[in-house]
């Protein structure tokens, strides 16, 4: 029989077994379209992933929500079928279509069962190379992201996001969310839509990403045949934010912004400032800084807000890293009642971390270990991978990255993080938005020391 | 369609073994059949209180359990809905005894390290998530208006699995203690390990670690109340409830009792919510949303649970919209539905989202709804690990007629109509509707 386990002692992990990111064969269709493909055994399912360098950073300045709207229309019928019996088209092999815009990329993402790859990747390239624009549907759409708007004034968490991209980046590509506002969609025209998605749907700048249970070959070919005779251009200037205009941020138009949302039983809480572009070469430092700050449950300030003080499910910390330096922000709902003290604990935490209070030895051991043992967990999927892949292309980074990427953090050591977060986290320049219960916070807010609140409407 | 062994420790702990060996990671997941359907009135969302104080130390590691597992690159959860609660960690395959030995110390020795100062803290917790989950979310209520009005007071459904807020405020640190006494033992569990592992190490491994906590005692059936057990079937009368909120647009919410998990009819159910709400080709989507733009959305889902189900419609009333106009369409598309049953076409579009669904969930071994926990799924709920190919086939044999028997059931008596409606907006509601006591 089996011996009892020794309790006395947990077991200690041994070796992290060897694990390398797939390899990416990276190739151009005849049309010049730069192809990456992996081969991924498994489940039979294939996804194609088409990632373009244009995002909500390239939004006119009076047209907010041009890029997602687009985005959104792709669907919406082709130049040979109407929206209906593209979407039949889709069912009937199972796919799933997803669009993300983020602030510096559009990617466009079809999944089906391998034995469709050759309609899937067709319907893709149709989607993203003919869309229809009918008139009625760009009508109907923008009517929909309205409505959306709208609900989302009512959402703690959106007012927050919106408010805090605002305060931090007025004036700036990256101060709006891409949905845009209902005043700014209310303008956008269907020729408005046709002419975004002609200056910016090029592919002179896009890669096709295609990942999945079929060998390279097989994933070259299908692609060929799809977006293989699809003319490659670059994309107009006008669609292109030009770097000198992301790189300059000015200063914050608040230090404390108040959403007042009455008799709210939470507090939803965003504090940060513009931090660093995905290019810093202070990058993993900081993963492993904001590990040990916020990033994960076992952080400093989750086990203080939630498990010493149980004021919150829980709240967290991030570099959102972009092309240009974008946002690093704490984010979460604190019970109304513990909102100030709340925010002070991410401010003093935010100070403390660069200087009084560097990372211990133990602390930089469990952020390391977290950001490279649970590496392979990250790369299971088809999708994880494609995502991993277009991440690589967007910001330009070498196809080793992966496999560097363990060695990197793991020769991070205290000094580095404490650098890092002396010349990148700055308390005192941080910008508060509280999406709260005003009558309950005003007369507590002057303890923060950020001066009189600005007051916005949600 | 999946391979695995199933096997029986002494003590009454299914253990499940599922080899995959594309990537050196190795999935732990514990279910324990017990939920909100175990719970008392006066005492609802202990058992997923108590699900948050299985995470905060065992008498052999009497800290947190995130610690040790996040240094050794692990991702880990739990949940808790009305039928079971479930844990889990994907590591690398070497921290697999590391996660095994920490499972197996908080199933046979957590007590000891169960203290009041954890136990108000985690209870100050959850009234957090309950607040920003539920109370300060928009929306956030309408479930436990359905649910309570769907299921007599004394059905195990008639509460939702974050529970009351007064009994999360009432509730004691010997309520957790005789909870888990009652209901966290070996032959209430159903553990599987999946991925980068070779089986026979791995049960020698799990024999170590979980032989020598004790059998507990059967678990006590789940109360249903007189009142739910004089009348099993679905109250033969039709109501209206509305509920205020801080939203902007109001939204309709139709529920009916539906067949209970893996029963007659449960299929066809589900796949009617995929021909009425699945995707922008289907009925409701095409008419509400595409052509007529009533609604800015339309959802259908069978919540097929242990003991009872549901059926649900869901539409947000577009601007300038009154509910009334969603709710006429909807008996018309359904009375359509009754009336012809589903083309041919339809039915095999249907059938084609259920089948890739079935490809797309192999994808993961860990995490929700991954393979370990689909494993354990079929183990608790069918009592078979292997179902999956069962569960499949109830599909690729329902018929357009059995589809038309599944909407017909819609016609009965019995139907709950919750109008949400901005605060103020009473007027908004359907007509006829009383409000809804939620808290």
């Amino acid at each position: 029989m089996t011996g009892r386990v020794d309790r006395s002692h947990m077991p200690e992990p041994g070796r992290v077994p060897p694990t390398r990111f797939p390899v990416v064969r990276t190739g151009r269709l005849s049309n010049g379209l730069a192809l990456k493909t992996v081969e991924h055994p498994g489940p039979p399912v294939v996804t194609f992933r088409l990632t373009m360098p244009v995002g909500s950073a390239s939004d006119p300045e009076h047209a907010h929500g041009l890029a997602a709207l687009t985005a959104d229309l792709l669907d919406e019928g082709s130049i040979e079928r109407t929206a209906l019996e593209l979407h039949a088209a889709l069912d009937r092999i199972g796919a799933r279509l997803g669009t993300e815009v983020g602030a510096d990329s559009t990617s466009v993402t079809l999944t089906t069962v391998v034995r469709h790859a050759l309609q899937g990747a067709g319907l893709l390239a149709e989607i993203v190379g003919k869309p229809r624009f009918d008139a009625s549907d760009v009508g109907r759409v923008r009517d929909l992201r309205r409505s959306r708007v709208r609900q989302l004034r009512a959402v703690s968490s959106a007012v927050a996001d919106r408010i805090f991209l605002g305060t931090l980046f007025p004036g700036h590509p990256y101060g709006h969310l891409g949905i845009g506002t209902d005043t700014s969609l209310a303008s956008l025209t269907p020729a408005q839509v046709t002419a975004f998605h002609r200056d910016a749907y090029q592919l002179e700048l896009a890669t096709l990403i295609g990942v999945g249970a079929l060998t390279h070959e097989e994933i070259g070919d299908v692609a060929e045949r799809t977006f293989g005779a699809l003319p490659v251009r670059p994309p107009a200037a006008e669609a292109v934010v030009a770097p000198a205009v992301l790189d300059a941020a000015g200063p914050p138009s608040a230090r404390l912004v108040l959403v007042d949302r009455p008799a709210a039983v939470q507090s939803e809480l965003r504090v940060g400032h513009v931090a660093v572009a995905r290019a810093t070469p202070d990058y993993h430092a900081l993963q492993v800084l904001n590990v040990v700050l916020g990033g994960q449950f076992v952080s400093r300030l989750n086990q203080r807000l939630r498990e010493e003080k149980g004021y919150t499910y829980g709240v967290r910390t991030g570099f959102d890293y972009r092309r240009a330096p974008g946002p690093f922000a704490m984010q979460g709902s604190v019970q109304a009642d513990a909102t100030v003290e709340c925010v002070q604990e991410v401010l003093s935490q935010m100070a403390v971390i660069g200087g009084d209070c560097p990372v211990t030895l133990a602390e930089l051991e469990m952020a390391r270990a977290a950001l490279t043992r649970g590496f392979a967990q990250g790369f299971e999927t088809a999708g994880q991978v494609a995502r991993g892949v277009a991440s690589l292309v967007l910001h330009e980074l070498p196809a080793s990255y992966y496999d560097t990427f363990v060695p990197e953090v793991e020769a991070v050591d205290v000094d580095d993080v404490t650098a890092a977060a002396a010349a990148h986290l700055r308390a005192g320049e941080a910008v508060a938005v509280i999406v709260g219960p005003a009558d309950q916070l005003m007369s507590d807010l002057p303890a923060l020391g950020l001066g009189d609140p600005v007051r916005v409407d949600p | 369609m999946l391979d695995f062994l199933k096997y029986t420790l002494d003590n009454g702990l299914d253990v499940i073994v599922h080899e995959d060996h594309r990537c050196p990671i190795a999935a732990v997941n514990l279910w324990y059949h017990v939920g909100s359907k175990n719970e008392r009135p006066g005492r609802t969302g202990l058992a997923h209180l108590f699900e948050h104080l299985m995470f905060e130390g065992s008498a052999h590691h009497d800290s947190g359990y995130f610690a040790p597992l996040q240094k050794a690159g692990a991702s880990l959860n739990g949940s808790t809905n009305c039928d079971r609660t479930n844990y889990w960690e994907v590591v690398p395959t070497n921290a697999l005894e590391l996660a095994l030995w920490l499972e197996s110390d908080r199933l046979g020795y957590l007590l000891p390290a169960l203290t009041s100062a954890k136990f108000e803290n985690q209870r100050e917790v959850v009234l957090n998530e309950r607040r920003q989950s539920y109370e300060n979310r928009p929306y956030g209520l309408a479930l436990m208006a359905l649910m309570s009005a769907l299921f007599p007071s004394d059905h195990p459904y008639h509460w939702t699995t974050i529970g009351h807020a007064e009994d999360i405020r009432a509730a004691t640190l010997e309520d957790a203690h005789a909870f888990f006494q009652t209901y966290y033992h070996p032959g209430n569990a159903s553990l599987t390990v999946a991925g980068d592992v070779d089986t026979e190490p791995v049960l020698e491994l799990v024999r170590r670690h979980f032989e020598e906590i004790p059998a507990g005692s059967p678990v006590p059936a789940v109360v249903t109340g007189a009142e739910s057990q004089r009348n099993p079937t679905p109250a033969a009368v039709d109501t209206r409830l509305l509920l205020e909120d801080r939203v902007e647009l109001p939204r309709l919410y139709l529920a009916w009792r539906s067949p209970r998990l893996f029963s007659d009819g449960d299929a066809d159910m589900d796949l009617l919510a995929e021909l009425l709400a699945g995707g922008k080709t289907s009925r409701l989507y095409r008419t509400l949303v595409y052509e007529r733009r009533l609604a800015t959305d339309v959802s259908a889902a069978q919540g097929s649970r242990e003991i009872d189900g549901w059926f649900c419609l869901i539409a947000t009333a577009a601007p300038g919209i009154e509910l009334m106009e969603l709710e006429q369409v909807i008996v018309e598309e359904l009375a359509a539905l009754a009336d012809t049953g589903p083309s041919e076409a339809e039915l095999q579009r249907g059938l084609t989202q259920v089948e890739v669904q079935f490809v797309y969930r192999l994808q993961t071994v860990g995490g929700f709804n991954g393979r370990s926990d689909q494993l354990n799924a079929y183990n608790v709920y069918a009592g078979d690990p292997g179902f999956m190919a069962r569960d499949r086939a109830r599909y690729r044999s329902t018929t357009a007629e059995r589809v038309r028997g599944a909407v017909r059931q819609l016609h009965e008596p019995g139907r709950i109509a919750l109008s949400v409606v901005p605060d103020g907006a009473v007027e908004r509601a359907l007509p006829g509707s009383r409000p809804a006591v939620v808290s």
